[in-house]
C-alpha cells in the first residue's frame, strides 16, 4: 500500500509548491507593493460586475450565455492536449482508434456548434 | 485488440447516437416546421435501435467497459420500445399546446441512449456517463415548457438533487477505484473477493445511495412528488417508466457482478431501503390531492417491491425483478396515458376530484383508469399482480420472509388510495364536462389497459422465458 500511495507523492509535491508560491505572491505584494487607490483603479473592468454587491441584480442574459458556451468549448478542447500529447507514443492500431475516437468527439462537438449557430446563440443583437 | 464484431454490438447505440445528433442538424436547420418530421424519423431510430439491440452479438468491448448480454439485450428492446411510447405521447401533446419543438425528439433519443449505456455499463466510468446522459436530458425534458412556473421549479429541484447525487454516486465510485486499482466490475469484484476492507464498503454503500436517488427509492426520493407534478404529463410517463428500469438493472449489475461476495453487506442496505420505500411510498400516498404527486409515491412504493427482488441476490430474484419492472412501466404509462388525454377547459385535470363522475362523461377512460388502479394495486389476474406475485416468490425462495410479510402489510394502505380514485370516479357526482379526450393518449392509454387485463396472461408466457434468460446471464444461483 505504501508503494501505491508513493505514485501520488510528486501531486502532493505539486501541492505544496502551488501553495506556497501563491501565499508567496500575495504576501509579496501585500508587503512591498505601493498601494494608492483612486476610484478609477477599483472600479470593475469594462463589462465586469461589481464583486460585492447584490446578486439580485438584472443582468444581460446574453453574457450568461456567451460564457456558457465559451466554458463549454473550452472544456471541451482540453481533452485535445491529453490526446495529442500521447498519440504518437501508442502502438499503431490503439493509434488509429484514439485518432477516430477523437474525430467522433470533434464531430459530436461540431454537431453543437452548428446547433447553437443556427439557434442564433451566437448572435449579440 | 478490439473485437471485430465491435460495431455491432454497439449497433443500437450508435444508430441512436447518429439519429440524434442527425436528427439535432435536420432540425436546426428546418426549424421547428420540421418537428414533425422529426419525431416521426425519431420513432423509426428508436425502433431501429431495439430491433438492433435484439439481435446484438453478446459479448465485452472497449476493455470490459461495454457490456452486451442478455440482460442489456432485454433491457434494451423494453426501454427503447418504451421511450418511443413517450415520444408518440409528448409530440402530440407538446403540439396541442403549440408548444412543440424539435428537440423534444432529440432530447428523448439522447435519454434513450444513456440508458442505453447505463444497462451495457461493464465499469464504472461508463455507469457514470450512462447515468449523466440520461439526467441531463431528462432536466431539460422536466423544464421543456419553460414559461411554465411549477415545471421550471420542479427541474431546477431535479437537477439540484440529481447532481448531489452524481457527487454521492462519484464520491463512492472513486473509494472503489481507490481501494481496487480498477475501474471494472470484474475487477473490483476480484479485489473484493481478495480482501473486503472497510473502505471499499464505504464506497459501495456511497454508491448505492447514488443509485438509490436515481431509482427515486426511499429515504432518497424527495424529488420525486414534486417533479412529477411540475413536469408536462408525457414527460412523467417517460420519467417514470423507462429510466427507473434502465437504472435497476445498473444497480443489479453494479451489485452483482461488482460486488458478488459483498451480498451480506449490500444486502442490508438493499432491504432497508426497500422497506423505507414501501413505508414511505404507502403511507405519504394516503395525503395526497394531486394525482400526478400521488402517482410518485405509487412508483416509490414499486420500486420498494423491486429492491426486494434485487436483495435476494439470487437469479430468482433478477428475473422477479425484470418482469416486475416491464409489468410496472406499461402499468404506469397507461396511467399517466390516461392523464395525459383529459382536459376539462384545455387545462389538464390533476387533483382526484377533478376526475369525479369522470365514468359517467368518459366511459372508455373511466374503466381504464380502473383497471391500471387495480394493477398497480396488485389484484388478480390483472398484470401488477403477476409482477408482485414474481417478487414475492423469489424473496420467500431466498428466505426473506420478513420483508415479504411488510411487502405485503405495505400493500393495504396504498390499496385505499387506488381505490379512493375508483370510488370518486364511480360514485361521486361529476364535477363538469371534460374536452374530447387526445386520441393518441387514448389510444396508448387503452392499450396499457388491455395489456393489463387480458393480454398480459398471454404476454406473460413470452416475457417469462426472455426475463429467465436474461437473469441467467449474470451466473447466480
Amino acid at each position: 500500500m505504501a508503494a501505491f500511495l508513493l505514485q501520488y507523492l510528486p501531486i502532493v509535491i505539486m501541492l505544496a509548491i502551488a501553495g506556497v508560491i501563491a501565499l508567496a505572491l500575495m504576501g509579496a505584494a501585500w508587503l512591498f507593493a505601493p498601494s494608492r487607490p483612486d476610484p478609477e483603479k477599483i472600479s470593475a473592468y469594462e463589462c465586469g460586475f461589481n464583486a460585492f454587491d447584490d446578486a439580485r441584480m438584472k443582468f444581460d442574459v446574453r453574457f450568461y450565455l456567451v460564457s456558457i458556451l465559451f466554458i463549454i468549448f473550452d472544456l471541451e478542447v482540453a481533452f485535445l492536449f491529453p490526446w495529442a500529447v500521447s498519440l504518437m507514443h501508442l502502438p499503431h492500431p490503439a493509434q488509429v482508434f484514439a485518432f477516430w475516437s477523437m474525430m467522433g468527439f470533434l464531430g459530436v462537438l461540431t454537431v453543437g456548434f452548428i446547433y447553437e449557430w443556427k439557434k442564433g446563440a451566437l448572435e449579440w443583437e | 485488440m478490439m473485437p471485430s464484431n465491435l460495431l455491432q454490438i454497439a449497433a443500437p447505440e450508435l444508430i441512436l447516437a447518429i439519429g440524434a445528433l442527425a436528427l439535432l442538424v435536420l432540425g436546426a436547420f428546418r426549424g421547428n416546421r420540421s418537428t414533425l418530421l422529426v419525431s416521426i424519423l425519431a420513432g423509426l431510430v428508436l425502433i431501429g435501435a431495439a430491433a438492433a439491440a435484439a439481435v446484438a452479438p453478446l459479448g465485452p468491448i472497449f476493455r470490459g467497459g461495454f457490456v452486451s448480454d442478455e440482460v442489456s439485450r432485454f433491457s434494451k428492446v423494453a426501454i427503447y420500445l418504451m421511450s418511443s411510447v413517450a415520444l408518440l405521447l409528448g409530440e402530440r401533446w407538446l403540439n396541442r399546446l403549440r408548444a412543440g419543438q424539435f428537440e423534444y425528439p432529440v432530447l428523448i433519443l439522447l435519454a434513450a441512449l444513456g440508458m442505453g449505456m447505463m444497462v451495457s455499463a461493464g465499469d464504472l466510468i461508463s455507469l457514470y456517463i450512462g447515468v449523466e446522459l440520461q439526467s441531463l436530458a431528462l432536466y431539460v425534458l422536466t423544464a421543456f415548457r419553460r414559461d411554465d412556473g411549477k415545471a421550471s421549479e420542479a427541474a431546477l429541484k431535479y437537477f439540484v438533487l440529481g447532481a448531489l447525487s452524481s457527487g454521492i454516486l462519484l464520491y463512492g465510485a472513486s473509494l472503489i477505484y481507490g481501494f481496487a486499482g480498477s475501474t471494472r466490475f470484474v475487477d473490483i469484484a476480484h479485489a473484493v473477493h481478495t480482501t473486503a476492507a472497510p473502505v471499499v464498503l464505504i464506497g459501495l454503500v456511497f454508491l448505492a445511495c447514488g443509485l438509490a436517488f436515481k431509482v427515486s427509492a426511499a429515504p432518497f426520493h424527495m424529488w420525486t412528488p414534486d417533479v412529477y407534478e411540475g413536469a408536462p404529463t408525457p414527460v412523467v410517463a417517460f420519467i417514470a417508466a423507462a429510466p427507473k428500469l434502465a437504472a435497476m438493472v445498473l444497480f443489479a449489475r453494479a451489485l452483482l457482478e461488482g460486488f458478488p461476495d459483498a451480498i451480506d453487506q449490500w444486502r442490508q442496505v438493499i432491504m432497508t431501503i426497500a422497506l423505507i420505500s414501501m413505508a414511505v411510498g404507502a403511507l405519504a400516498g394516503l395525503v395526497q390531492k394531486n394525482l400526478k404527486r400521488l402517482l410518485a409515491y405509487s412508483s416509490i412504493l414499486n420500486i420498494g417491491y423491486a429492491l426486494m427482488a434485487l436483495s435476494t441476490g439470487t437469479q430468482l430474484g433478477l428475473q422477479a425483478m425484470l418482469v416486475f419492472m416491464v409489468l410496472y412501466m406499461i402499468d404506469s404509462t397507461g396511467a399517466f396515458a390516461t392523464l395525459a388525454a383529459l382536459s376539462r377547459d384545455g387545462k389538464p385535470m390533476e387533483t382526484v376530484g377533478d376526475f369525479a363522475g369522470l365514468s359517467q362523461e368518459r366511459p372508455t377512460l373511466a374503466i381504464v383508469l380502473t383497471v391500471l388502479s387495480l394493477s398497480l394495486l396488485g389484484l388478480p389476474p390483472l398484470s401488477g399482480f403477476w409482477g408482485k406475485f414474481y417478487v414475492f416468490k423469489a424473496a420467500l425462495a431466498a428466505g426473506q420472509w420478513q420483508i415479504a410479510v411488510f411487502g405485503l402489510v405495505a400493500s393495504v394502505p396504498a390499496a385505499f388510495y387506488y381505490l379512493r380514485i375508483i370510488k370518486t370516479m364511480w360514485f361521486d357526482a361529476p364535477a363538469g364536462r371534460t374536452d374530447t379526450p387526445a386520441p393518441d393518449a387514448q389510444a396508448v392509454a387503452v392499450a396499457a389497459g388491455l395489456w393489463s387485463l387480458p393480454l398480459v396472461l398471454v404476454g406473460l408466457a413470452f416475457l417469462d422465458p426472455l426475463a429467465a434468460l436474461a437473469a441467467r446471464a449474470f451466473g447466480l444461483s
